[in-house]
């Protein structure tokens, strides 16, 4: 549906996308996950009109879309500061995008009663923005992007301006809306979280380049770079080359992993901490000694220092631990959770 | 148990003394200041409204109500109309030429920002009247503007550039436009780029996000550049006695001649304080509609 192609950026020195393709499909959620810098709002700016890139195409449905000005394109953006207008009551905020369509009155007032009904806004048409909380302005900017039924809705950074409850109300009704309304979302976050419940698919953008295209589940499971190994949730990652059972490191010997890698390939290997296990003081691959637990209520974190390795080994288990700080402990996974990546 | 209140109360009121005392200092210069140069000339000028004229200048104490008859007088009125319709056709003026301006100074980046504000304000450095006489040395008959169309040869002989209405206009807007530039410069230069590009995205071409975001949410701006460009114009006489060839065009030349000449203190004064009352109805209705939006 919509596809991108080869697409840079530069700023100056400083090169903000560099030959970034991409294709999201009809009605998908769609995340650009990235730290900050990364490229991904570029990339989003593109998208709506207001940057150009120095090279690449973007085609949406097969039309070009960047021979199109910002004002004639069907996309929406929801901006990151919401950019509601101050001196307009929600209702005409909402109403903005489809008086620019030359619609009779009623519609418009149909339309616009609809879309506040369905973000649950409909007692607040006559409000002012500033008379308003933060997750109603969200819902307002929301219901204006969505209003005029784009074929393709861009997000940036949708939740970021609010506490972490709201956020996750936010969230699920975006996926709520997103399933009705049935319009292709392109969210672009620095929150994995936030990547990972939402979206259908996620891009793991880094230094302008594209890293890994997924889904959350693959993403997590199966990292294919360093970078999103490190990334993406909490990694131990170890140094060494590839060898048939796993991860042969130049002083912990052999770890166990997946290998699809030819022997003596240069690698990293990454664990989950949730996959860890602490069996004790003889089995296992790795013996250390905890020097920290925390608790978390569902979790608690176990670091282990191993010898022949400076960061300590985070292990995460369910629920409290017998284990105490200062105690030797041998740590063991499955083959299956060590995960190959070539360096 | 009442010792200690009553300890308390001194300790508070002496506290509220000095506090007083504090304001006192800090008020006082400023209070001095507009008490005897603003209020109590203000106040003789406003009495002067209701007596006689004396006949070599001066006051002669009789009670009457003919200064403010004459005001309606054709003559009179017809001056104040006229000073009006200059002041608004400069505001205007300065409006659509400061408009644009303050509007692409604000798009630039921060370091040329601040040498195109220094360059607005430049004009400021220079006396005042200087720079009226130098647009008559620009336009008069011999003039720069004269000879240089005259050796492009666009035209046989000088233009009647100076002393008319168009002139008092010229020399009105060249030296209030800065006046109107920087407000509308802090109006624009506050509002979020975002607002206009949010309205692009919701379909909106260049000339509707102007009108419907744009230019509403500066209104503030335009409203006080407008205040600041008209009050000194309404008022004004050097501009219209040194370009307009020194005729009673505006009711600031009139109010200057009922003093100096006609020795006409108390319908002088009258004329002064009909025109401090449009000034305050102007005031009123712009802080009233800044308000609103």
């Amino acid at each position: 549906m919509l596809k991108i192609t080869g697409v840079s950026r530069r700023f100056g020195d400083v090169t903000a996308l560099s030959d970034v393709s991409l294709e999201i499909r009809q009605g998908e959620f769609f995340a650009l996950l990235g730290p900050s810098g990364c490229g991904k709002t570029t990339l989003l700016r593109i998208l709506a009109g207001f940057e150009s890139p120095d090279e690449g195409t973007v085609t949406l449905d097969g039309d070009d879309l960047l021979g199109q000005a910002a004002h004639r394109r069907p996309v929406n953006l929801m901006f990151q500061s919401y950019a509601l207008f101050p001196h307009m009551t929600v209702a005409k905020n909402v109403a903005y995008g489809l008086e620019r369509e030359r619609l009779g009155r009623a519609e418009v007032r149909g339309r616009v009663d609809e879309v506040l009904q369905k973000v649950g806004l409909e007692t607040m048409a006559g409000r002012r923005p500033h008379q308003l909380s933060g997750g109603q302005r969200q819902r307002v900017a929301l219901a204006r992007a969505i209003v005029k039924r784009p074929r393709l809705l861009l997000l940036d950074e949708p939740l970021s301006a609010l506490d972490k409850k709201v956020r996750a109300e936010m969230q699920l009704e975006l996926k709520r809306l997103q399933n009705e309304v049935g319009i292709t979302f392109v969210v672009v976050t620095h929150d994995q979280e936030e990547a990972m419940s939402l979206a259908d698919r996620i891009a793991v953008f880094n230094a302008g380049g594209v890293e890994q295209v997924d889904a959350p589940v693959e993403l997590y499971e199966h990292p294919r770079t360093p970078f999103v190994a490190g990334f993406v949730g909490a990694n131990n990652i170890f140094e060494g080359r590839a060898c048939s059972a796993g991860l042969a490191g130049e002083e912990l010997g052999i770890l166990p992993g997946d290998s699809g890698l030819p022997d003596g390939t240069p690698a990293l290997l990454a664990v989950r901490p949730e996959r860890i296990r602490l069996d004790g003081e003889d089995k296992g691959v790795l013996g250390g000694e905890v020097v920290d637990v925390s608790f978390y209520g569902g979790i608690s974190h176990v670091s282990v220092q191993v010898s022949g390795r400076r960061q300590p080994v985070l292990v995460a288990t369910q629920g409290a631990t017998q284990v105490q700080t200062g105690s030797k402990v041998a740590l063991g996974w499955a083959e299956g959770d060590g995960v190959l990546i070539p360096q | 148990m009442t010792r200690s209140t009553g300890s308390g109360a001194s300790v508070r009121s002496r506290a509220r003394r000095s506090r007083a005392l504090g304001r006192l200092v800090f008020l006082g210069p400023g209070l001095t200041y507009l008490i005897v140069l603003l209020l109590i000339p203000l106040a003789l000028l406003i009495s002067f409204t209701v007596f006689r004229r004396g006949r070599f200048g001066g006051i002669v104490y009789e009670l009457t109500a003919e200064n403010f008859t004459r005001l309606f007088d054709p003559l009179y009125l017809g001056v104040v109309i006229g000073s009006l319709r200059l002041a608004a056709i400069a505001t205007l003026i300065a409006l659509l030429v400061g408009y644009p301006t303050a509007y692409l100074i604000a798009q630039l980046p921060q370091k040329w920002k601040t040498i195109a504000l220094v360059a607005i304000v430049l004009p400021f450095w220079t006396n005042f009247l200087v720079r009226i006489y130098a647009w008559i040395i620009l336009l008069s008959g011999p003039g720069l503007v004269n000879s240089t169309l005259m050796d492009l040869g666009l035209i046989d002989k000088p233009l009647e550039l100076l002393y008319n209405q168009g002139t008092i206009v010229t020399g009105l807007v060249y030296s209030y436009l800065p006046l109107m530039v920087l407000p509308l410069y802090a109006a624009i230069e506050k509002l979020d780029p975002q607002l206009r590009e949010a309205s692009a995205n919701l379909g909106a071409g260049p000339v509707r996000t102007f009108a419907s975001v744009t230019l509403p949410l500066t209104l503030p701006g335009v409203l006080t550049g407008c205040l600041f460009v008209f009050v000194p114009s309404f008022g004004n006489f050097i501009i219209p006695e040194l370009l307009g060839g020194g005729r009673s065009i505006m009711v600031g030349n009139l109010i200057r001649d009922q003093f100096l000449k006609s020795r006409d203190w108390p319908f002088g004064s009258t004329l002064a304080l009909a025109l401090i009352a449009v000034l305050i109805v102007l005031l009123l209705a712009q802080a009233w509609s800044a308000r609103r939006a």
